[in-house]
């Protein structure tokens, strides 16, 4: 008993075999365009690498790639099935192709939707890494002569203007961390060794900001150091003022700024997702035109009207069917039953 | 004596006529790229505005995108000529029309060269406007209150900081103007009060810079104050001290990244106007080979093509003479009389 069974003129299986050819094309098209999604990822990712602590999240355009790259190849492959299609001579070599394909696109259409979920899965990843990649930089700011760290000044500085952030959580981070070197710190000064001794660890803090924390709105010139001491400045209130440094926290800004462009790229990705469900869709109405054309095959004249179904069998026994090349390859099944029954017949 | 006569053949001339159209089409391309070349220098000169002063310079850019437009439209006729010159009976549609279409794309690769020209001229007008601006920038610096000038100190910033630059000639501009506002001065306090004395004008300067001068590279935190005064700062030399403050002045900073950007322009427009010319000159040869094989009569055969029918020196005159007939109606000029390859081999055999 068939499963959806169609009668099949000829001009509907030239339409069919056209329009999918023209789909295949355009879902290869989108799955070069996610490849390239995945490369901009992660080279946005490749880019802030110094503040990140683990690469976990890497796996996201990582998946994107591989996804993009397969789904290339499969439209490609199915375009080029599409395109001998109608020509009853060229196609039974297709035929033994036809159940890997419709697997293997199936399997790549559901990762590539896991992608995108994972990618909103992964914030709380990306966060954490980025707090202990921040706070390692911070606290590597002033080794700018330890081979390994002596550029983590310059990243931080860049990070902080071009994100427009400051420290961590925010700029309070900066005055729990002795951001000046003992190199340019003068300890034949009172204040310096005063304020050395009060700390427990025997460390220089300051409640003062790096330079990289100006905020160019400012209508005043840039204060950074004694930002508590409201004293220390002619008409300047701390707590009020807002436009001075800049009050974002480097994580929250990272943050923001990545779950934009995955956003982005997942909107995207999530529209390629759809033309691939499209192309698998019509590519089961290329199952009708496979079992049409099968019925053909012995047929001279090939303009017949014909039938054409989904499913041979009932849809338990299609299942089976799929299933055990797999379970037998698992050896999950066993192969020795059929050999079994043979010496008993001979 | 023509100038540089070339024979051709029927099947030589079909070929000119495809070639030629397929040039004039990318001719209308690069037409394009020169129309957007100019919109895209318009762009960037108009985001430095307010840091140009007195000159204008506007009309570089626009004398690129006239040029790029017009060329867009002169070789998109020329397209259509060429294409309906490999059939001759079109060709006698095309026919008036071609001369003065070769005349004026002549004058126009003129145009063409002059907008290349200048170009590369831009150099010292732009210097001189920028100077002013910056200047001028740098004096309003703290004008943060005034309507007009509250958003200099944020792209005085902004600059220093993308161009890695400080004050027009280098850093030592801002110890000459007052770039801290008034507002932001305790009046009650002694040494402030010292410091406007002390100077002629009443101004507050000191020997400091804006943050935004400060160089990322350094490995010490910034030294902005006091920059003069090494017994203020631990381990600090300020005349051997290089990496604490950007050396270069934002004048020669946005200069160098201007005339970059002029120079790749210029060769680019170079480029545009050799090619145009190429393709005037095989529309020249295409025309007059047209022209004798409709005197000749017969469609097959071959015909001479020149860029002068006569020499360089007769040409003008005859033209001068032309120009001044203009006004005389009566005069026929039974000189000028059509030429073929034939009536030359025979005149020179003689």
């Amino acid at each position: 008993m068939a499963v959806m069974k169609m009668k099949f003129p000829f001009q509907k299986r030239v339409k069919l075999a056209q329009g999918l050819w023209l789909l295949s094309w355009c879902a290869t098209v989108a799955g070069a365009t996610t490849f390239t999604l995945g490369c901009l990822l992660k080279t946005e990712l490749h880019r802030r690498a110094e503040v990140m602590d683990n690469t976990d999240i890497h796996i996201v355009p990582n998946t994107l790639m591989i996804v993009g790259l397969a789904s290339l190849g499969i439209n490609y492959f199915a375009s080029k099935i599409c395109q001998d299609a109608l020509d009853a001579g060229r196609f039974p070599r297709w035929k033994n192709f036809l159940k890997p394909y419709f697997a293997i696109s199936c399997f790549f259409t559901v990762l590539m939707l896991l992608t995108v979920i994972m990618s909103y899965a992964m914030t709380g990843s990306l966060e954490s890494s980025l707090k202990v990649g921040l706070r390692n930089g911070i606290r590597f700011y002033k080794d700018t002569d330890t081979p390994g760290r002596c550029f983590q000044k310059q990243n931080i500085d860049r990070l902080q203007m071009e994100f427009q952030c400051c420290g961590n959580n925010d700029f309070r981070d900066w005055f729990e961390v002795q951001w000046i070197s003992n190199r340019y710190l003068d300890f034949s000064s009172k204040e310096v060794k005063d304020r050395i001794k009060s700390n427990v660890d025997g460390r220089f803090l300051v409640d003062g900001v790096p330079f990289s924390c100006c905020n160019p709105s400012s209508p005043r010139p840039c204060i950074q150091y004694q930002l508590t001491n409201n004293s220390a400045h002619y008409n300047y209130d701390y707590q009020t003022e807002e436009l001075n440094i800049y009050l974002r926290g480097c994580r929250e800004a990272l943050v923001n700024y990545y779950m934009g462009l995955m956003n982005t790229i997942g909107a995207g990705v999530l529209s390629v997702f759809l033309l691939q469900v499209h192309t698998v869709l019509t590519a089961i109405h290329l199952r009708f035109l496979q079992t049409a054309m099968e019925a053909v095959a012995g047929n001279e004249n090939t303009e017949i009207e014909t039938e054409g179904y989904l499913l041979e069998k009932g849809v338990k026994e299609t299942i089976m069917e799929y299933l055990d090349p797999v379970l037998k390859f698992l050896l999950l099944k066993n192969q020795v039953q059929e050999g079994e029954t043979a010496p008993v017949t001979a | 004596m023509a100038v540089l006569k070339v024979t051709f053949t029927k099947t030589k001339r079909d070929k000119l006529a495809q070639v030629l159209w397929i040039l004039n089409w990318i001719s209308v391309v690069t037409g394009a790229i020169l129309f957007s070349l100019g919109i895209f220098l318009k762009v960037e000169i108009n985001k430095r505005g307010e840091l140009m002063a007195g000159r204008d310079i506007q009309y570089v850019p626009n004398m690129l995108i006239a040029v790029g437009l017009i060329a867009c439209a002169i070789n998109f006729l020329g397209g259509k000529i060429c294409y309906d010159c490999v059939d001759s009976t079109k060709f006698l549609r095309w026919k008036l029309i071609m001369l003065p279409y070769i005349v004026c794309t002549f004058f126009f690769t003129f145009c063409v060269l002059v907008g290349a020209l200048m170009c590369y001229g831009m150099h010292w007008e732009l210097e001189e406007s920028l100077d002013m601006g910056l200047t001028q920038a740098m004096r309003f610096y703290k004008d943060t209150d005034t309507p007009g000038r509250c958003f200099l100190k944020h792209t005085v910033d902004m600059l220093q900081i993308e161009f890695q630059c400080c004050g027009n000639n280098g850093y030592k501009d801002w110890f000459q103007i007052q770039w801290i506002s008034n507002r932001y001065l305790d009046m009650s306090k002694k040494e402030v009060v010292d410091r406007l004395r002390s100077n002629v004008e009443g101004k507050y300067l000191t020997d400091g810079v804006p943050y935004s001068c400060c160089n990322i590279n350094s490995p010490r935190p910034c030294i902005q104050q006091q920059i003069t005064n090494n017994s203020a700062h631990f381990n600090y030399e300020h005349q051997t001290e290089e990496l604490n403050l950007w050396m270069k002045g934002c004048r020669q900073a946005l200069l160098e990244s201007f005339t970059h950007i002029m120079r790749s322009i210029g060769f680019t427009v170079l480029i545009t106007w050799l090619f145009e010319l190429s393709v005037l000159t095989g529309v020249r040869y295409l025309q007059t080979s047209l022209e004798n094989v409709l005197r000749q009569g017969d469609p097959n055969s071959d015909s001479c093509g020149w860029l002068l029918e006569n020499s360089l020196m007769e040409t003008a005159r005859t033209n001068m003479s032309i120009i001044k007939s203009l006004g005389k109606s009566n005069q026929i000029n039974t000189e000028y009389h059509p030429t073929n390859c034939r009536f030359f081999y025979e005149n020179v055999s003689k």
